[in-house]
């Protein structure tokens, strides 16, 4: 499986990690079910849709978790946030190089309300408390989900982020909003302006994730082990440069309206293009224009 | 229940907080401890500026302050849900509050929370959700979506939600089933100065609300589940 997009949670984990390094923590023999599902009379998932272990990424040793898009959309209910939290604890005990996270996730799984909620919440402090460790967590997201919800917010706390142009990233999916507001506040169906607003290509250029790779397999891993030798800590000086850069964005780009502004803004001189740019002419391009 | 009134009644030597729009910001004193406060109001939507107004207290207290204990007044009606915050990266924002609050308890700082009224999912996550301790008053609201909107979602029938709701914290809206979750501490009453000194004192700075939920029987799995993944 040569694209990232297409494959599996599992069938990412071969592509990303060295061949034979990998060693799944909780597989699905161990049969851990939710039983939110269960009492709804849903079908369950033995490995509750993500699946965790150690293994080596250029032969640095990592603990990664996969999230599996097909179940449930990746959403996190009690089982899989614990698993996933449970992994962070291991990183606690274990030396390893760094937390690698694939993620495609709508957020918290509605059929487990407050047990996602809270889920999803441990994860975002399990990531954060890495951070503060000095342990790297990256994050590639390029599947069919995107990556949504408190996830979103789990990805931002990342140290870096790896993405395709085909991963989308964001806090409320576009049909969220148009749900709560109406088509004219964002039209669901419109892919284009779904991409100007949470594609790759958009989240690059205004900086919300580091790197950006073709759909294949083999990108995604190199990126990874880069991403993993390049972290840094987190530190007051860091949060107040990301304070700024915050800060800086909002009043250049506050008043924009669409993603095209924004691009133009950087000095893309025809925007209309951006989406049309193979990756590595966009990247190339993006040295002198990128916002962060 | 307006921010005034609680205000008053958790800083028994005083505050200074003002509300600036939806934001609330200041400083309370309770007994000898100062409090940096920081907070919403009027059912906030959380949006990009408002994140990042609370980002900048956070770091103000973590420059100027060193050790000083910061408290969250929540009152959200969850992330604010337009096209134009997704654009900017709103995620990202929320993201970047989070960390300064995981960075602010690293440098010793007590982090404690209380939902005075309520507290929707987005808006609570990178804020009440981050703190060592989060409390909520007996009246608050704390919920993903109510159990209409989520039968809708899921296609499930409501009745079915609301007779599961009867048994289980884990579907239907509520202070006391994320207290049972292990994510609420507790709900407090009386006399509020005297809780939010007793949570100082007891507040742990390591995340221990998978226990919490599992010795309260609310939330069995999750504390059992993580320590496997930790340790087999």
């Amino acid at each position: 499986m040569q694209s990232y997009y297409e494959a599996t949670a599992r069938e990412r984990i071969v592509g990303i990690l060295d061949e034979g390094s990998w060693r799944e923590i909780l597989p699905p023999t161990t049969r851990t079910l939710s039983p939110h599902l269960a009492a709804l009379d849903l079908p369950a998932a033995f490995d509750d849709g993500v699946v965790i272990g150690s293994g080596a990424l250029d032969n640095l040793p990592v603990l990664l978790a996969s999230q599996e898009g097909g179940f449930m959309g990746g959403a996190v209910g009690e089982i899989q946030g614990a698993k996933i939290v449970g992994l962070f604890e291991r990183a606690k005990a274990q030396r390893v190089a760094g937390i690698v996270l694939l993620l495609e996730s709508g957020g918290v799984r509605l059929q487990e309300a407050n047990a996602g909620l809270i889920a999803v919440s441990e994860v975002i402090r399990a990531i954060c408390a890495a951070r503060v460790r000095g342990t790297p967590v990256v994050a590639a997201i390029g599947g069919k989900f995107g990556c949504f919800g408190g996830m979103g917010i789990a990805a931002g706390c990342c140290t870096r982020i790896v993405m395709s142009e085909e991963g989308r990233l964001g806090l409320s999916g576009p049909e969220v909003i148009e749900t709560a507001r109406g088509v004219e506040e964002f039209d669901s169906l419109d892919r284009a302006l779904v991409w100007r607003t949470v594609g790759g290509k958009h989240r690059f250029l205004l900086g919300d994730c580091a790197m950006l790779v073709d759909d294949r397999q083999a990108a995604f891993r190199e990126a990874l082990a880069r991403a993993l030798r390049a972290g840094e800590n987190l530190s007051l000086e860091s949060v107040q440069h990301e304070q700024q850069i915050l800060e800086e964005r909002l009043a250049r780009f506050g008043s924009h309206t669409d993603g095209e502004d924004i691009w133009r803004d950087l000095g893309f001189d025809k925007p209309a293009n951006v989406p049309l740019l193979a990756t590595d002419a966009l990247v190339a391009l993006s040295q002198q224009t990128r916002a962060a | 229940m307006e921010w005034d009134s609680v205000a008053k009644r958790l800083f028994d030597r005083g505050h200074d907080i003002v509300a600036t729009g939806d934001l609330l910001s200041g400083t309370g004193h309770c007994g000898d401890t100062t409090f940096a406060v920081v907070g919403s109001t009027n059912h906030a939507e959380i949006g990009v500026e408002l994140t990042l107004a609370m980002a900048r207290r956070v770091i103000e207290t973590m420059r100027e302050h060193p050790n000083r204990p910061i408290l969250f007044l929540i009152d959200t009606q969850g992330q604010r849900l337009r096209h134009r915050d997704e654009l900017l990266g709103i995620h990202h924002y929320m993201a970047h509050l989070a960390q300064c609050v995981e960075l602010a308890r690293s440098r010793g700082h007590r982090v404690l929370a209380l939902v005075y009224d309520q507290a929707l999912s987005g808006g609570f996550l990178a804020s009440g959700m981050m703190a060592d301790l989060c409390a909520a008053l007996p009246g608050a609201e704390i919920r993903v979506m109510n159990l209409a909107a989520m039968a809708r979602v899921t296609r499930l029938p409501e009745e079915r939600l609301t007779a599961l709701a009867k048994t289980s914290p884990v579907f239907a809206p509520g202070a006391v089933n994320y207290v049972q979750m292990g994510a609420v501490d507790a709900l407090w009453d009386g006399d509020l100065a005297a809780r939010l000194a007793a949570a100082l004192r007891d507040a742990s700075s390591t995340d221990t609300r998978r226990e919490l939920g599992r010795a309260r029987g609310g939330r069995e799995l999750a504390a059992t589940i993580a320590e496997r993944a930790a340790a087999e």
